[in-house]
């Protein structure tokens, strides 16, 4: 780019104008901020005011913008320079709004708005337009992996759209565990009755789709590059290796069931009591006619025992609830009622959960005379020709056993998800260290791997509780934190196949949204469209490989020579790496240590007599912050001596920041992130973990300083807090008045 | 009674579900309930007094084919009829019909507890209705104020004077009814010809023998 020509515009719009004194912050802007042209205007986001900047760009070469106006998160439309670097100098959400309109706020308020400025016009400064780089790959082909209901529905979906597909099954036909049910629970009106599976038809219309690729008894050996540009070795039975160029994957791998042997106390392995989905066997070979055991007796009274070694509480089997089992037992007591009423089916449950439109379908049960008990049972064992079930009835609370032909255990589901990568990579460690059992157990688990990943992080996706693959059930499902690799149906979470089919919809929709954005070297979710992506200085790098380790997304690998090497990409431009590097060689073109590092120095730090401490607010993006630009829409008064730099993520935050800020006299700096753990609300999803633990780090350091470990405080702020983050900022604010000011100020 | 007692026990062997579908009015609901318990939380006598069973667990029994316990029972018994459970349940069953379903059932067989207020009060009213084709107030309210003796009947309706006083005053009562038989119907011979039709209707229904 040209030579670096930098500009400010002071906005006096939505009463900036009334509030705070124009002339001087124009003043600040030229002498300390030393921007080369500034200017202000009465209405900044008006058609006039953005022409303005618009003409300044054009005709005067202006390169770098800084917007001193409402928050960043506003006027986005309106302030849209894509040729250009811009800051946002936030003085309305940011000033005006949180502080009262009376004349003894006005001299603080005036300060905070000229710190603000002085911060927009020092980051822009540090800023590059990012280019975005368009190399990344540009394959529009979509890699499906398992060739079940999901698998089947993601590829007609994405061949629907237009894109072609690349489907891959293990087994010798489509239809994974859906081909082998007799009947599905129903789908549609009125919800009473099983319906037909829907795999014939579904197998047609792959058979048919001209787009779609179908590899039967095939296998990913290897997957490797990046989205847009992945090239996938599939091995398929005859030995032979086939590869594709694809550009993003959908992982629906489905299932295998909980092993029934290891519940012998509900009879387990005994000879008359099956799985559901032994089961469905039976109901397939009787289509429709009486059915019968193994042995080819006709079951003239069977049992259902629900929640079979499920819902555990004591450790040792499944802890969580599979979803589709009450709505499959009422579904196969219906096989035995619908073929003759006499037969005697009960169903013992503790709770019966019944998703989607499953109420319907248990009152038809009921309706056909199929018992339902509340009850659970102790113990399942031969007697005569069938079964003894003991239970306790929790109804009548009382111990008592029922008698049955056939015993139907609802065991629960096992996502097909491959190893667990923490413990895959602490057994690779212990078999380096030349333990011959962990080598064992490496190959074994390495056996098992769906995708084979070449990724430095490990062959699969990370998986988040019981198995099941990382992804946030409720703000973003589909992601997963490998990207453009998207996880459906239920390998993602427990589920029947209507919420499958759902799934793999929207799984088939993010993916092509991956590859489309890989081709444009865009970002995808959260940061969307993002054109920037971290660069090294290698020459600095010491290869201590945190970035490569802590990468959420697993987005950096290792070249040959041990340096990182990042793929563009996989990358979500949450800056992990950036604020991991003890070196700080990695940044962004618009986000690096000096972005935030030239704000943080900018803010004027009065002196230790002036009864005006500084809090440094160091704000997640994604909730922090746009909690309180609506703690400012709301016109909740918050403290006038902090000062708010949003961060991409609590785990971008190099602690460097922390030491500086504390060094340079603020009196206490606090960082605000999204929740962490097990129940964590991070949109990059370890980021802020990962920030935090590296924030514990800080605490010695700040002892080093002879400082109180209170100077650093870390909050979980999530989105909805607008109401309590002001009372927050102004205990906090408090406490650092209580504990006096900073020793570190003027040196 | 017992008689029939024997024949519904030959008839459903273990099927206690069965029998109570079949036999006892509105008993094919039984099966809908869906164990929330809804019913017993809603009902305004909160079993206090002595209740055996709230409704559900009633129902629970009979689908655990507790023959005896659920029929002599007291708790379809004690069934004030304010609707409340009814109205509330989420599965629509009609849990007060199937209360009284159930203990006309229970009497049918000649398992109701003996000396049961509630069974008492229906038994009067319903002899006294049938009988003339027409209910006879005074000769039912004679009859409930002296069912524990004649001691306990004159202390009643010394106390209720005053007011069978204001009703004759009115013209709502007629002290002449208790003598004789009081006024009938006019075609008491239809009136019972109906009834035992319709006696012979329901024993067809559930397969009964024809009382």
């Amino acid at each position: 780019m040209a030579e670096m020509k930098t500009a400010a515009y002071i906005c006096k719009g939505c009463e900036l104008g009334t509030r705070l004194d124009a002339a001087s912050l124009v003043k600040i802007a030229t002498k300390e901020g030393k921007m080369n042209l500034v200017r202000e205007h009465d209405f900044l986001c008006s058609a006039d005011g953005v022409a303005m900047i618009k003409n300044d760009i054009a005709s005067e070469g202006v390169t770098h913008v800084a917007i001193c106006a409402c928050s960043r998160r506003a006027k986005t439309e309106a302030f849209n320079f894509p040729t250009v670097a811009m800051s946002r100098g936030n003085l309305r959400e940011g000033v005006i709004w949180i502080r009262p309109d009376t004349d003894a706020a006005r001299e603080t308020t005036q300060e905070m708005a000229e710190d603000y400025v002085r911060m927009a016009c020092a980051e822009v400064k540090a800023m590059k337009v990012p280019e975005g780089n368009q190399n990344t790959g540009g394959v529009k082909t979509l890699l499906v992996v398992g060739g079940g209901i999901s698998g089947m529905t993601a590829a007609l979906e994405a061949s629907k759209a237009g894109y072609k597909v690349v489907l891959v099954e293990k087994a010798g036909e489509l239809g994974g565990m859906t081909a082998k049910l007799y009947k599905r629970i129903p789908t549609r009106e009125p919800f009473k009755a099983p319906e037909d599976n829907g795999i014939a038809d579904l197998v047609a219309q792959i058979e048919a789709d001209a787009n779609i690729k179908v590899y039967l008894n095939a296998t990913l050996a290897k997957t490797s590059g990046a989205p847009g540009r992945f090239k996938v070795e599939i091995a398929v039975e005859s030995g032979s290796v086939a590869t594709e160029d694809v550009g993003a994957i959908v992982q629906a791998t489905g299932f295998g069931l909980y092993d029934m042997n290891k519940l012998p106390h509900l009879g387990g392995g005994q000879a008359n009591v099956v799985d559901q989905a032994g089961l469905e066997a039976l109901a397939r070979a009787a289509n429709g006619g009486p059915i019968k055991r193994a042995d080819g007796k006709e079951v003239k009274s069977v049992v259902f025992v629900q929640c079979a070694g499920q819902r555990d509480t004591t450790g040792e089997h499944l802890q969580y609830c599979s979803g589709h089992c009450c709505n499959t037992s009422i579904k196969q007591a219906m096989y035995f009622k619908d073929s003759n009423p006499d037969i005697d089916t009960v169903v013992l449950f503790t709770d019966l959960r019944t998703p989607g439109n499953g109420e319907d379908f248990y009152r038809s049960a009921q309706n056909k005379g199929v018992i339902f008990s509340k009850g659970v049972v102790s113990n399942v064992s031969a007697s005569g020709g069938g079964c003894k079930v003991k239970f306790k009835d929790l109804i009548l609370n009382e111990e008592t056993e029922t008698e049955a032909d056939l015993v139907v255990l609802a065991t629960g589901m096992v996502p097909t998800s491959g190893p667990d990568l923490d413990a895959l990579s602490e057994a690779t460690r212990a078999a380096e260290g030349g333990d011959e059992a962990a080598k064992e157990q490496v190959i074994q688990m390495k056996s098992k791997s769906v995708l084979n990943l070449d990724y430095r992080q490990g062959p699969d996706m990370p998986q988040f509780k019981h198995g099941f693959n990382d992804s946030h059930f409720i703000c973003f499902p589909y992601e997963t934190r490998r990207t453009a690799i998207y996880a459906a149906g239920p390998v993602r979470r427990p589920m029947d196949t209507v919420q499958a089919i759902e799934d793999a919809t929207g799984a088939a929709m993010k993916a092509i949204q991956a590859m489309e954005n890989a081709g444009l070297g865009k970002a995808a979710h959260p940061r969307a469209g993002d054109l920037s992506f971290p660069t090294a200085r290698l020459e600095g790098c010491t290869q201590c490989k945190r970035c490569t380790v802590e990468c959420p997304f697993g987005a950096i690998d290792e070249d040959e020579k041990r340096f990182p090497l990042f793929n563009e990409s996989r990358c979500r431009r949450c800056g992990t790496c950036m604020g991991a590097c003890p070196v700080r060689v990695i940044s962004f073109e618009n986000y690096s240590v000096n972005t935030v590092g030239a704000q943080i120095k900018a803010v004027d730090i009065p002196d230790e007599f002036s009864e005006k401490p500084r809090v440094l607010i160091l704000a997640c993006e994604n909730d922090a912050y746009p909690a309180l630009d609506m703690a400012g829409m709301n016109r909740y008064e918050y403290d006038a001596f902090v000062r708010v730099i949003p961060v991409r993520c609590l785990g971008s935050v190099n602690t460097i920041w922390i030491t500086d800020a504390l060094n340079s006299g603020y009196d206490g700096v606090m960082l605000m992130g999204c929740k962490h753990g097990e129940e964590y609300q991070c949109h990059f999803v370890k980021g802020s973990e990962l920030g935090r633990y590296r924030m514990s780090k800080v605490y010695d350091t700040l002892k080093g300083m002879n400082l109180e470990e209170e100077r650093l405080m870390d909050l979980e702020v999530a989105i909805t807090d607008i109401e309590t983050l002001p009372q927050k900022i102004n205990d906090y604010a408090a406490k650092i008045v209580e504990m006096g000011m900073s020793p570190f100020k003027g040196l | 009674m017992s008689d029939m007692n024997q024949q519904m026990t030959a008839r459903y062997k273990n099927n206690f579900l069965k029998e109570i579908e079949e036999q006892a009015e509105m008993g094919d609901w039984v099966k809908m309930c869906m164990q929330c318990g809804v019913c017993s939380g809603s009902c305004p006598t909160n079993f206090h007094g002595g209740w055996d069973h709230p409704p559900q667990e009633l129902f629970m029994m009979i689908r655990a084919g507790k023959r005896d316990e659920v029929l002599s029972s007291n708790s379809m018994w004690q069934c004030v009829s304010c609707y409340n459970c009814y109205v509330r349940c989420p599965r629509k069953v009609p849990i007060t019909h199937v209360m009284h379903g159930l203990a006309e059932y229970a009497y049918r067989l000649g398992r109701a507890p003996k000396m049961q207020p509630t069974l008492h009060l229906s038994q009067t009213f319903w002899n006294n209705a049938t009988k003339y084709g027409r209910v006879n107030e005074v000769k039912l309210t004679q009859s409930l104020y002296f069912k524990d003796g004649i001691g306990s009947g004159i202390k009643k309706a010394l106390e209720m004077q005053s007011m069978a006083l204001g009703l004759v005053k009115a013209k709502r009562l007629n002290p002449m009814e208790a003598i004789g038989g009081g006024h009938k119907c006019k075609d008491l011979k239809g009136i019972h010809a109906m009834l035992a039709k319709a006696r012979e209707l329901e024993a067809k229904r559930k397969g009964r023998q024809p009382a």
